[in-house]
């Protein structure tokens, strides 16, 4: 991962204006002609529509290659805008079951057109992040989140909030994310997020040993 | 992750516990194709995809000899090295499986629906585009990639396969380049090529076809295409359709220089 995307705004701009002067160009934006090209190219299947090529406006934005950062008013409109989308429990509870939690981050199963769509939705944290010790098959397209919380200063209020908003909505903190939008597109339900929010928080998750 | 598991299952009996570290782990996988690389099984494709391209088939039982893959009427050697190319035949450009189909059409009379019935294979259901591209591909072993975009239409092809290889949609937001845009990247274990770079795309694209061991067939770069947009969550990918020739033309026109490779075996 660039750190780019976690800097802080002051260090973003620097690196924003050096990754302009090197990087590579951004992409010309997708026309109409090419979008019919592209739809073309598919046919609905299973749970996957057509509608899928249909960008919202963060998918549209952030087409680039990962070198390019958009310009910070930008970024600024699509993070308030999917934070201002994000939906807490109404109960005011973010914590769920841990050991729930490391199941939904070890399934990877969901929204293929292969998939049956009744089965629910893993979250794959393992195919981009370390999460526990114990498991070493994970990916490096994310962070490692072992010892998530104990680094963090343990579950606090706070913490529960960001890291279910983080789960829920990662482009309402840093917009053009590579994390799915887990809340945001249906891919877990509330439960759900509260389980791997107790997964990553929670002082006797395998996270935090 | 039964793709997962099956993995860890086959290379089981090569691990030894203690050493289970990241980077021996990775190690271990390497020798272990390499070993495979000894015995292909694709060559069972090879030698049926030779057969059928020398066979006369079809409604007008004319043989794929007939064909012209870019280099002249039934060439083979060296030809797959410079697709996907444009075809003023057809006045288009098209891959090596597009081509074949364009053939099958016109030379051997087949129609459409016909041809493609079974464009990837399941065991005893074989499909003819994969032994034809495994014989094909073969004949450009160790011939150096050439992909030529003179041809305004081969421009495009590329411009469009490099849009949509930043394209990001579906619930996930996935692009090709979420995957394969940076160096030293996994998905669990799985090495992702940069491909964006020129040694990022000489190694994934030199290397497909494949015999993929997890599932006992062998794969075209269609079928890698396909493979990548399921699990990008997007809907289903046209066999031979303009995106897909579009982003091979992107990835083999990246790759050129590197010596083709295939048909390759791969986990
Ligand atoms: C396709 C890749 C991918 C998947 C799958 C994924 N993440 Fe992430 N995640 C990232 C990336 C990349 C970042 C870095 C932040 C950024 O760029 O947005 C990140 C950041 C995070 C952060 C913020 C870390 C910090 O230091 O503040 C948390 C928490 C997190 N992920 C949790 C999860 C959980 C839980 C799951 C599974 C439900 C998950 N992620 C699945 C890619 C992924
Ligand atoms: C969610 C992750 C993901 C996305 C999105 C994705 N891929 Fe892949 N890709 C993989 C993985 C994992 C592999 C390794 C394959 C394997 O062994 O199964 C791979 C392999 C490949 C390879 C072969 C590399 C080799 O060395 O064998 C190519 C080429 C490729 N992908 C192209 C693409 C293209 C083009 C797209 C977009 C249309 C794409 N991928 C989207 C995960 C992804």
């Amino acid at each position: 991962m660039k750190p780019v995307y976690w800097a802080l705004p002051a260090v973003v701009s620097v690196l924003v204006a050096a990754g302009c002067a090197t990087g590579p160009r951004q992409m010309e934006a997708v026309t109409v002609e090419d979008l019919k090209i592209i739809k073309a190219s598919f046919r609905a299947q299973g749970q996957a529509g057509l509608d899928r090529l249909d960008q919202d406006e963060a998918q549209k934005h952030c087409s680039n290659p990962p070198t390019v950062t958009i310009a910070k008013e930008l970024a600024a409109r699509i993070e308030k805008a999917n934070f201002a989308a994000i939906q807490y429990p109404a109960d005011g509870n973010l914590m769920g079951d841990w050991r729930a939690g490391e199941r939904i981050a070890q399934t990877g199963v969901g929204m293929q057109f292969s998939d049956n769509p009744k089965t629910p939705s893993g979250g794959n944290c393992y195919a981009c992040h370390q999460v526990s010790k114990e498991e070493i098959s994970f990916g490096t397209i994310g962070p490692s989140l072992y010892n998530y919380g104990k680094l963090r200063g343990g579950a606090s209020p706070e913490m529960q909030r960001y890291t279910y908003g983080r789960i829920y909505n990662s482009q309402a903190f840093t917009a053009c994310s590579n994390m799915p939008r887990f809340g945001h597109n249906g891919i877990l339900t509330e439960e759900q997020i509260k389980d791997v929010t107790a997964l990553l928080l929670d002082p006797n998750s395998p996270v935090n040993k | 992750m039964t793709r997962y598991l099956g993995m860890s299952l086959l290379l089981g009996p090569l691990l030894v516990v203690s050493a289970w570290a990241q980077n021996s782990t990775l190690d271990e996988i390497a020798r272990y194709r390499a070993q495979l690389q000894d015995g292909n099984p694709a060559e069972l494709w090879e030698a049926r995809g030779e057969d059928m391209w020398k066979q006369k088939r079809g409604p007008k039982q004319v043989s794929l000899e007939q064909c012209d893959l870019g280099k002249g009427r039934g060439v083979v050697k060296g030809a797959y090295a410079e697709m996907p190319r444009y075809f003023a035949d057809a006045d288009r450009v098209m891959d090596l499986e597009t081509r074949l189909l364009h053939c099958m059409m016109t030379v051997q009379g087949f129609s459409k629906t016909d041809a493609t019935r079974r464009v990837f294979g399941s065991g005893s259901n074989r499909s003819d585009f994969e032994a034809l591209a495994a014989w094909i591909t073969s004949e450009s072993k160790g011939v150096v990639m050439k992909v030529s975009l003179n041809h305004p239409k081969a421009q495009r092809a590329y411009e469009l396969g490099e849009k949509a290889f930043y394209f990001r949609g579906g619930p996930h937001d996935f692009s090709c380049a979420t995957c394969h845009a940076e160096d030293n990247k996994r998905i669990r274990l799985q090495d992702l090529p940069n491909l964006t770079q020129k040694k990022g795309a000489q190694l994934g694209y030199t290397t497909w076809p494949a015999y993929r061991v997890s599932q006992g067939e062998l794969r075209t770069f269609q079928w890698r295409l396909y493979d990548c947009f399921r699990q990008q969550r997007f809907p289903e990918l046209e066999f031979a359709s303009e995106l897909s020739i579009a982003l091979t033309t992107f990835l083999a026109y990246n790759a050129n220089g590197a010596a083709f490779n295939a048909p390759a075996i791969k986990r």
